[in-house]
């Protein structure tokens, strides 16, 4: 197929209602519904058969470790990028936290720049709120956002911004070109060493426990924060009970925040670390059943805005080890809608215009990509960019780790039967990933 | 008999016994004897692999398959992947290429030996000899073979474990033991010293040592490193000595016939006084002295059944 080819999706559940076809012409949805056909008459369409496939509007991720530039071994753009369109997305947020760090102008605009040279998934690199991720002074924020590569997202995910000051600080300066600071909440102190989850399994195993209160603590703070400045604050891989309770009390003030969840944390719970697998090891911590629930029934109700992946490879000696020092970390590209679709869809919790809604309009407003020429999180509809997911939710298959278009193989999921199956993705009209057959 | 012996709990109330019951057979084939050898094992290669010191467990095992006829390898590997060694599995498939037919492991990562069982990097029965925080079952069973032989059958017995129960290995696999075995035990310590989740736990907790040793058969003290009080985990050594050591005042609290058990090694005037250590009611000895005759115990029940592998 070329690019900017002209494209009949035939008979598609938008967002998962009554079929319609989507005429899809240079990258722009061009007519919906029996005006689709009608305007296909006169073109030299491509003809897509989706019939019982839903239709949904390219997936946006706000929280993905590409690993490049300095762990090519573990993931590259491209590599990444391949399996973000495999699971449907069509925009990755590039976490900050690579050799070097992502922390000047120079190194965002070469992870985008790598983004579109590989063409996968539209890539917006998110900046290190500080120098280094070392918490010690405000990396120069404003040259990412200016840069080409636009950074309007900046976290420096992997460790907290635990100085209160500074937090206060990196909050007030992004203002100025309405920047977010995604925080990755946990108290440092509380977490010295911490290995899984606290409660009666890690007193049991052996392994030092990463309480709930070190990520609440953070939570509870930084809501505060971001009222007091009157600025956003979006908090990374929400997953504990008490930290829901906490931003749904926020938002009901009518506060300024906004959070995610990984499918993982919708899923899996601390009970898999017995096996000292560290598969299983991540940050933060696969919790308890009972934070598993509230955070499903959080992200039905919204207090949880979005999901997203926290996709994090790494090479297969980083965890054929021990636990104590394997690495933390799991994938996530390839099995976030399925796994969104077991939890939630599946089990009536949201339905695919709510999972739109979380993986795709929300992700997108909160990392201010969905505006301009370049836009995600557009509803289907004429004149809209031509980003688009087609699923199969009747199909189920066994993830199998060496099928993935990850340079890694760390998913938790292996062996795991899991409902759904993307089977196009759409950039701007351009197809990044589609199963055989179908083109 | 389980195949490998990650965790005391991991023993139902049959396998403790027989353990305990062939402790007691070897110990009567090699007490007082001037051969203190037996065929039982030869031709096996048991392998202790030390990722971390510990003279006194090496040595203990050593001699058990030594006195078993084993052939006995020891294997130091410190530093793990963690430092510039080799890795976990990288030294189990050495070991598994020499042929090992048993691997005692110690290890400083929890879970490590659990690893080394399940991860299919090895074929060889895993004895764990102590990992992390985690467990340490053949200091509990020689713990116990020294309890019965003092107090006989343990179902009914209480038994009171003062100290570090946060950090220890020893505590954890004592607990699991002892209530399969049927005793009653009850956990002393300041509450910073306590795991999450100690409530529910098969025991009693505490915070007044006074109080729990009225009635104790046995008092278990474990070792507690003065650097904790670093952490904040308490004041200062002085005041935890005060809390929640033994000393002659406190053992007079206890029954007259009570016993002192200690894993070693001490440190004396932290948790335990000379004179508690060094008194006519103190077994801490005798443990190291059962500590064989449980480890061959150990040994000659995991692997003299395997011999149509060696051959």
């Amino acid at each position: 197929m070329t690019p900017n080819a002209t494209i009949l999706i035939r008979a598609a559940r938008v967002l998962g209602g009554e079929p319609r076809d989507l005429l899809i012409d240079d990258g722009v949805i061009v007519a919906l519904g029996a005006g689709a056909r009608a305007a296909d008459a006169a073109r030299t369409a491509t003809v897509v058969d989706a019939d019982g496939l839903i239709a949904l509007p390219g997936l946006v991720d706000l929280h993905t470790h590409l690993r490049e530039p300095g762990r090519e071994d573990a993931e590259t753009v491209e590599t990444g990028t391949l399996a973000a369109a495999r699971g449907g997305f069509t925009a990755v947020h590039a976490m900050a936290n690579t050799d070097p760090v992502a922390d000047t102008a120079g190194v965002v605009e070469q992870v985008w720049r790598l983004g579109r040279e590989a063409g996968h998934a539209d890539v917006r690199p998110v900046g290190a709120v500080t120098v280094g991720l070392r918490g010690e002074r405000l990396a120069e924020l404003g040259a990412m956002a200016d840069s080409a590569a636009g950074v309007r997202v900046f976290s420096d995910d992997g460790v907290c911004v635990s100085d209160a000051m500074l937090m206060r600080r990196a909050l007030e300066y992004v203002k100025a070109f309405d920047g977010v600071i995604a925080q990755h909440a946990q108290e440092p102190r509380l977490t010295e060493g911490a290995q899984m989850n606290e409660g009666e399994l890690s007193g049991r195993l052996g392994l030092q426990g990463w309480p709930n209160v070190a990520e609440e603590a953070i939570v509870a703070r930084d809501v505060l924060l971001a009222e007091h400045v009157g600025s956003q604050v979006h908090i990374c891989h929400l997953s504990t009970r008490g930290s829901v309770e906490i931003v749904r009390l926020a938002k009901q003030r009518g506060l300024p925040v906004t959070a995610e969840v990984t499918p993982h944390h919708l899923l899996l719970t601390d009970e898999l670390v017995a096996t000292y697998d560290p598969r299983y090891k991540v940050n933060p911590p696969l919790r308890s059943a009972a934070d598993v629930a509230a955070l499903r029934e959080a992200l039905a109700d919204g207090t949880i805005d979005i999901v997203a992946t926290d996709h994090a490879p790494h090479p297969v000696e980083a965890k054929d080890c021990e636990w104590d020092v394997a690495a933390f970390g799991m994938l996530g590209l390839e099995t976030a809608l399925s796994v969104v679709q077991h939890t939630m869809v599946d089990t009536g919790l949201l339905d695919w215009s709510g999972v739109a809604e979380r993986m795709s309009y929300a992700p997108a407003r909160i990392g201010r990509c969905d505006t301009g020429e370049l836009a995600h999180g557009r509803p289907l509809a004429e004149g809209e960019p031509a980003n688009i997911v087609l699923v199969d939710p009747s199909v189920s298959a066994t993830v199998d780790p060496s099928a993935s278009a990850s340079l890694s193989r760390n998913t938790p999921y292996e062996g795991m039967k899991l409902p759904g199956a993307v089977v196009a993705t759409f950039l701007r009209g351009r197809p990044t990933h589609v199963t055989g057959g179908l083109l | 008999m389980i195949r490998h012996l990650l965790s005391a709990g991991d023993l139902s109330l049959d396998d403790a016994t027989l353990v305990l019951d062939t402790a007691e057979e070897m110990a009567r084939l090699t007490e007082g004897r001037s051969v203190k050898k037996l065929p039982t094992l030869r031709g096996r290669t048991v392998v202790n692999l030390f990722f971390e010191d510990s003279t006194r467990t090496r040595t203990s095992f050593e001699l058990a398959a030594k006195r078993l006829s084993a052939d006995v390898v020891n294997f130091s590997a410190k530093g793990s992947s963690l430092s510039k060694g080799e890795s976990l599995k990288d030294t189990a498939l050495t070991l598994e290429a020499m042929g090992a037919d048993g691997v005692v492991v110690r290890h400083s990562a929890s879970g490590a030996p659990y690893r080394l069982a399940t991860s299919g990097w090895i074929n060889a029965c895993v004895l764990n000899a102590g990992d992390g925080t985690h467990e340490h079952p053949t200091q509990a069973l020689l713990d116990a073979f020294t309890m019965r032989r003092h107090l006989g059958e343990l179902s009914g017995k209480r038994i009171v474990i003062v100290g570090d129960v946060l950090h220890s290995r020893v505590a954890r696999s004592n607990v699991a033991l002892l209530a399969t075995l049927g005793a009653k035990v009850t956990l002393v310590a300041p509450p910073t010293l306590l795991p999450t989740g100690v409530e529910r736990w098969p025991c009693d907790v505490s915070y007044d040592l006074d109080a729990a040793l009225s009635g104790a058969d046995a008092v278990m003290m474990l070792r507690v490193q003065r650097e904790r009080m670093n952490a904040a985990f308490f004041p200062s050594a002085r005041e935890y000595s005060r809390r929640y050591g033994l000393d002659s005042r406190r053992q007079a609290l206890m029954p007259a016939e009570a016993l002192v058990l200690h894993p070693g090694p001490m440190n004396r005037g932290m948790e335990i006084t000379a004179e508690v250590a060094d008194s006519d009611r103190s077994v801490i000895v005798e443990q190291v002295t059962n500590g064989v005759y449980v480890r061959m115990a150990v040994l000659y029940l995991m692997l003299a059944g395997t011999t149509e592998e060696a051959a």
